[in-house]
């Protein structure tokens, strides 16, 4: 409130602190661990409420099919095109030393050990996770979160599980079609660019893979959709600012998820190499 | 269950004769400083304690506060008879049933009809499906919106959301009601008819009541006026000031926050004769 001459004398004069380097870098770091330890409080909450009841069923199937059926459409073209890419340029590569063929095993392999997972989580992130952010953001800033408090409902219960849980169903199956329509893609690529059978592209690409490759490629979706839907989640529901709130808050949810899940697939594919070797 | 009483009977009051509502010392503050610093008051079963304020001096915290939306930083705040500065927010969760809140702007679910927002306790209290919609249309029908039991929040004004706001916290007659600014932003017809809700609210149910406002006629408004249920008309109340009600005298106080502390508590007479300049630019 601005002083006037009405003001009543005596108020405090608050005078800020000078802005110094170490202050701001202070601030900076004390700001990461307090985010770093609220988003595991929320992780923490929100494994609670996945495996005791109430259970919202209803905005579960709605989130799935939010997640899941909404993300098809993208998930279909863009897998499909990626497996003719990859085939486009592999084979290129191979037909140089006459080995063409080969094309359908390293297709396969990179498609459902690494890019299926990697870019079903990158695609579904910024379709879903931003989505999250700012749906929860705009229910944050108009206190409609509040308001499901006050009439006794547990927003972590009601919005992040239901969101959370889809995300987990949902994805691997995503994954899934991202590798069949990779292969397709690669298939049809393989037939028109690089004059190779069909059937002996699919029979090459399944006998390629073995149990070690499904494993890994089946994994990693379940922690990366863990990290977008909580990631969507936290974000969503700690924003500053109103409106322009929201836009940061959303920004932030896809930038974060997308570096996070990068960074996971990365230990991933370490962890599931070294149980490979070990264990099949 | 909770709701068990039908919309035209009072809520029966407790023996007890403890505050309904008890703020002891209560501090709260944020990264640019403390808001309340010490705020002590008490409200009494079926009283309308009017909040009144310049921005920013805590009124809305003090609802939410009321309501464990927020936890003081010091203090303790008591009610009915619970601390609900110390409880955890699984018991708070449980405990808000007994309370019902009117946000500023009416905070309803945008994703939801008129008739899921109102029915929201009761959908996630698991009553019948039998039992909802006219326990919905009862209370819509006494904000005078049934006709919007399948509208979205969109397709309201302002007021309408406000009454709609008002029938959800309604939904299950609980005896304290929170008010956001329920008229702020509207205009003056509109506002008079969320003022004779709450005189309804007030008067008909015998709710205790925190209402938080910027505009004081509200307040005078309450404390001036009742609802008289055999005529059903808003009329003006009895001499001494105090609003009347089916059982019991309801009384209508004000509580004036100023720099983090209570600047002014008292009745209506005695606001409206002070001679203080401060609470006297309220007067204008």
């Amino acid at each position: 409130m601005a002083d006037t001459p009405l003001q009543i004398a005596g108020r405090e004069d608050k005078t800020e602190p000078p802005i110094t380097v170490a202050g701001v870098l202070v601030n900076a770091a004390k700001g990461a661990v307090a985010d770093v330890q609220d988003y595991a409080m929320l992780c923490g909450r929100t494994f609670v409420t996945l495996v005791t009841p109430p259970f919202y069923l209803q905005d579960i199937l709605q989130q799935m099919d939010s997640i899941g059926a909404g993300s098809l459409p993208i998930i279909l073209l863009s897998g499909f095109f990626i497996g003719a890419v990859m085939v486009l340029q592999t084979g290129s590569q191979f037909t140089r030393f006459g080995q063409s063929s080969l094309t359908g095993d390293v297709v396969a392999i990179a498609l459902v050990r690494e890019l299926g997972p990697s870019l079903t989580g990158l695609l579904v992130t910024g379709r879903c996770a931003t989505g999250i952010a700012s749906e929860l953001g705009s229910m944050l800033v108009t206190e409609q979160v509040d308001a499901m408090r006050a009439m006794g409902t547990d927003p972590v219960r009601k919005l992040v599980a239901p969101r959370v849980i889809a995300t987990l169903l949902t994805l691997p199956l995503l994954t899934a079609m991202t590798d069949f329509m990779g292969l397709l893609g690669g298939c049809v690529a393989s037939v028109f660019s690089l004059r190779l059978s069909a059937i002996e592209f699919w029979r090459r690409a399944i006998d390629a893979l073995d149990f070690a490759d499904l494993m890994q490629g089946f994994t990693k979706p379940f922690f990366f959709a863990f990290i977008l839907a909580t990631i969507g989640c936290y974000k969503g529901l700690t924003v500053r600012g109103g409106t322009q709130g929201v836009g940061r808050a959303t920004t932030q949810a896809a930038v974060l998820s997308s570096v996070l899940i990068i960074v996971a697939d990365a230990f991933l594919t370490k962890v599931a190499l070294f149980l490979a070797d070990k264990l099949f | 269950m909770a709701g068990t009483h039908p919309m035209n009977s009072p809520i029966t009051s407790s023996p007890d004769s403890s505050p309904t509502i008890k703020f002891e010392s209560v501090r709260l503050g944020f990264d640019e400083g403390d808001i309340l610093r010490g705020v002590s008051f008490q409200v009494q079963e079926r009283e309308t304690l009017v909040l009144l304020g310049e921005t920013g001096t805590g009124k809305t915290l003090s609802l939410k506060l009321a309501a464990g939306l927020l936890k003081p930083s010091e203090g303790n705040i008591r009610v009915l008879g619970r601390d609900v500065s110390s409880m955890a927010e699984r018991d708070l969760l449980a405990f808000r049933r007994q309370i019902g809140f009117v946000f500023q702007e009416g905070a309803l679910f945008d994703s939801m009809t008129v008739g899921d927002n109102v029915a929201y306790r009761l959908l996630e209290d698991k009553v019948m499906d039998d039992e909802i919609e006219p326990r919905v249309l009862e209370v819509l029908r006494f904000v005078e919106l049934e006709h919007t039991i399948d509208l979205f929040p969109a397709e309201l004004s302002g007021g309408m959301r406000r009454r709609v706001s008002i029938a959800r916290a309604l939904i299950n007659q609980p005896p304290i009601v929170l008010y956001d600014s329920p008229t702020a932003g509207l205009d003056p017809v509109t506002s008079q008819t969320i003022i004779t809700l709450i005189l309804r609210l007030r008067d008909v149910f015998g709710v205790t009541a925190l209402l938080a406002t910027q505009r004081l006629q509200d307040g005078f408004a309450l404390a001036n006026f009742r609802f008289d249920p055999a005529t059903k008309r808003v009329v003006h109340s009895t001499p001494n000031g105090k609003a009347g009600t089916a059982g019991r005298m309801a009384a209508t106080r004000f509580l004036v926050l100023r720099e983090g502390g209570v600047y002014f508590e008292g009745g209506p007479e005695e606001l409206a004769d002070t001679q203080d300049d401060y609470l006297k630019r309220f007067l204008v």
